[in-house]
């Protein structure tokens, strides 16, 4: 039997909009058409709060709400476009341009990133941030797919899936900070994974060049997507 | 646990007979300097003597002026001697009952000791901190057995919304309103509510909760269990970084002490109540202090935070309700219970009840280890209980709040110390580290070095405080080096800005406030580096020195 929740109402960008107690900001928001950019936020995954492009504003609450996160309240008066939120996001990926070794014109996913996508939608033209060039590897040992370090964002679609969907969480996280990357088990060879079922989930969710399909070619590698919320509403059924 | 029932002791030191008690300084800061040693000395001076039935030799906690150890106290004579060697062990036993040894004396008038108000403290110096009957004697868990037995949970969260106690962690969250949030909200499925100890100490210069843990850890046991009883909780996690051995060693100690004697466990006290604690020990990321971090690293998950709302008082370990305070707030709990709530209140300012710690280090006479009421100025602090600024240099700052917070100028010297007044001036109150610079320190490269420790200890998990503080990080290097423009002046001001509004947590929301604060205060200072490429305090080595005029 399905939960009993309550239907609140808010505002958002002035515009009343209904949503359930259970939705996110990001849900209501989406139902009615207003979009805000996200990068780590992808449905039918658990949502972490953590690339900040979803960052709104909620009039009464000092701090900026990442939309992702924060579910609904009556009477909420949310803004989703303000000039401030705008700098911000361009800055977010500015920096995030800036930390890895980003160069479109040779990349796998060219004209199929979402990195790429929405710099174009928000309007960076250019990087004022000093490229880091950090020398990262490239993990070719898996018999189907690559890891490129140097176009990952750590947005951890990967891990989530991997973990949520899947059930093998093969990846994770290590080291803190800007020394952070995605490994496969306890930081070996990909190919070597014993816990990965070659499922090439985590390949389909990166939004960016970072997990390609071998033997695709520059802006060869687009990514299938649509069977992400199929699997998660199958399970939702079955719970 | 030898003795039986010997814990009146008011006469006699250690309620063992002895009329003398040589209390020898054995936390961190005075060991380091040599006090087992000291500690050993005296043992034989007593021995070879024959004062075995008079005088006792006890290992204590912080004595406070760290910078003159080792210390040594003699007990209820009010003399403590400083810079302690074992070769002036003879002389100090000689001594005892007669005049005191002047060549090592403190100055007990000064008013490094005059000027304090323990209540936290109250006991560090004094007793043993791996005996519990040392603690009972000095009224340890006379308050855990009032709250048990006179006060309902009800009565003890009303003592500290009386008290007007709040977070001692930093942000100042007042501790009354979230025991009673604790104390309302439903346990979890399986009926679990958590307290857990935040003693995840890791600003640059800070060892308070160090210094109350390796000497006073029943104090800090005994406040959990009362929170305990507050919120309806029966399990207490104590996490504390692993970089305190001797901490964790002392906490073990009591813990297994107070299991055996009855205040922690099953039916404490004969009464219903039970509460256990258990320590988990942090893995050396500064991250973990923050407590959704703290949380996912306890249930044994990688430690980064979490968006909050759901905060940890509904959702928190495990998802049960968690009551998260810092050591120095539990600290002030069983004196405020034994008191009530009032008797605490009566101290400090309208807003900030109490006392604080401060761990006073940097470019002062004095450093180690103060309390004083909260309200007292900055220049009380520093040229009072500190002693100023030596070897004649000219104070320049005070920095407080660690990475968090902020450098203070001179012209805000005289600005009472509370939660409120700090971050007015660009500052916080922190967890109580206090470190002076004089006119030799470079502000700039003190911004950079905790920009540094900021980048260091990012998580990574959002993009602003993994990217952004490495970028302001570069930036103010390039500045100390002299090859900035104005330009990255205004790049660094637009960063700043921007990690602070849309990090995830804490740490990234509050990196930039070193350099906010320098350049609120010392703007000349970025642009003498920037435009002439010279560092007025000398600190920083330009690359392109050039030779400018005047």
């Amino acid at each position: 039997m399905a939960k009993q929740v309550q239907v609140k109402t808010l505002k958002i960008n002035g515009v009343d909009v209904g949503g359930r107690g259970d939705q996110t900001i990001l849900q209501v928001a989406r139902e009615h058409d207003i979009e805000m950019p996200t990068l780590c936020h992808i449905e039918g995954l658990s949502d972490v709060g953590a690339c900040r492009l979803c960052l709104v504003e909620v009039k009464g609450i000092n701090k900026l709400i990442p939309s992702c996160t924060t579910l609904v309240e009556e009477g909420m008066e949310v803004t989703t476009n303000s000039e401030r939120l705008a700098k911000y996001r361009k800055m977010v990926l500015e920096l995030l341009f800036a930390e890895r070794n980003h160069i479109c014109s040779v990349c796998v996913s060219n004209g199929h990133c979402d990195l790429q996508d929405l710099a174009r939608l928000l309007g960076v033209t250019h990087v004022r941030y000093p490229y880091r060039y950090p020398r990262l590897s490239v993990d070719a040992s898996h018999q189907r797919f690559v890891l490129d370090q140097n176009r990952c964002i750590l947005c951890t679609r990967c891990v989530r899936v991997c973990d949520e969907i899947e059930g093998a969480h093969t990846w994770d996280v290590m080291g803190r900070g800007i020394e952070a990357k995605v490994i496969t088990d306890l930081n070996q060879p990909w190919g070597s994974s014993e816990t990965c079922t070659s499922c090439g989930k985590c390949v389909q969710v990166c939004p960016t060049g970072a997990l390609s399909e071998k033997g695709k070619s520059v802006a060869e590698m687009s990514k299938r997507r649509q069977f992400l919320p199929y699997l998660t509403t199958m399970r939702e059924e079955r719970e | 646990m030898s003795s039986e029932g010997s814990v009146e002791g008011a006469a006699d030191p250690g309620g063992d007979g002895k009329t003398h008690s040589l209390n020898v300084c054995v936390a961190a800061g005075c060991l380091s300097s040599g006090s087992e040693k000291v500690k050993v000395a005296l043992e034989d001076a007593v021995k070879s003597h024959g004062l075995e039935h008079e005088c006792k030799v006890k290992g204590v906690g912080c004595l406070g002026l760290c910078s003159k150890g080792p210390l040594v106290s003699v007990e209820k004579e009010n003399v403590v001697y400083q810079d302690v060697e074992p070769g002036d062990a003879a002389e100090i036993v000689e001594s005892l009952g007669k005049e005191a040894v002047t060549r090592l004396k403190c100055d007990m008038e000064s008013p490094f000791f005059t000027r304090q108000t323990k209540i936290v403290l109250e006991n560090c110096g004094i007793i043993d901190p791996e005996r519990i009957e040392d603690y009972l004697a000095a009224d340890g868990y006379e308050a855990l057995s009032k709250a048990l037995t006179q006060l309902t949970p009800h009565d003890v969260v009303d003592q500290i919304s009386k008290s007007g106690l709040r977070g001692r962690g930093g942000a100042g969250y007042p501790t009354g309103l979230k025991w009673s949030t604790i104390a309302k909200s439903v346990p979890d499925s399986t009926g679990r509510k958590f307290v857990i100890c935040n003693a995840d100490e890791g600003d640059p210069g800070a060892f308070m909760d160090r210094s109350v843990l390796e000497s006073d850890p029943f104090r800090v046991l005994e406040g959990m269990a009362i929170a305990g009883y507050a919120t309806g909780a029966s399990q207490g996690y104590i996490y504390v970084r692993a970089e305190y051995p001797l901490a964790v060693k002392r906490l073990r100690t009591a813990i297994r002490q107070a299991e055996k004697s009855g205040y922690l466990g099953a039916n404490i006290l004969d009464t219903t109540f039970s509460f256990r604690i258990d320590i988990r020990l942090g893995a050396g990321a500064f991250v973990c202090g923050e407590e959704t971090a703290l949380i996912a690293s306890i249930e044994g998950k990688r430690g980064t935070p979490r968006p909050r709302p759901p905060y940890p008082a509904e959702h928190g370990l495990w998802g049960a309700p968690t009551l998260i305070n810092n050591v120095e707030t539990y600290a002030n709990v069983p004196a405020i219970i034994r008191h009530g709530g009032e008797w605490f209140a009566s101290r400090g300012t309208e807003k900030s009840k109490g006392t604080k710690v401060f761990a006073l280090a940097g470019r002062v006479r004095n450093t180690g280890l103060i309390e004083v009421p909260i309200g007292i100025t900055l220049r009380e602090v520093v040229f009072d209980i500190g002693g100023g600024v030596p070897d004649g240099k000219k104070f320049k700052a005070v920095q407080t709040g660690g990475p968090s917070g902020g450098c203070i100028p001179a012209e805000h010297l005289d600005m009472p110390v509370d939660y409120e007044t700090l971050s007015r001036v660009g500052s916080m109150m922190g967890s109580g580290g206090m470190i002076v610079a004089d006119e030799t320190s470079c502000m700039v490269d003190v911004a950079k070095f905790f920009m540094e420790f900021c980048m260091s200890e990012s998580c990574g998990k959002c993009i602003p405080c993994r990217v952004g503080t490495a970028q302001m990080y570069d930036l103010l290097c390039k500045i100390t080096s002299g090859q900035a423009s104005m330009q990255d002046l205004d790049l660094l001001i637009e960063l700043c800005d921007m990690v602070k509004s849309t990090s995830l947590c804490g740490l990234g929301q509050s990196a930039p406030n070193p350099v906010l604060s320098t350049l609120r205060y010392f703007r000349s200072e970025y642009e003498e580096h920037i435009l002439n490429k010279r560092c007025p305090a000398g600190v920083c080595k330009m690359s392109n020195e050039v030779v400018h005029n005047g």
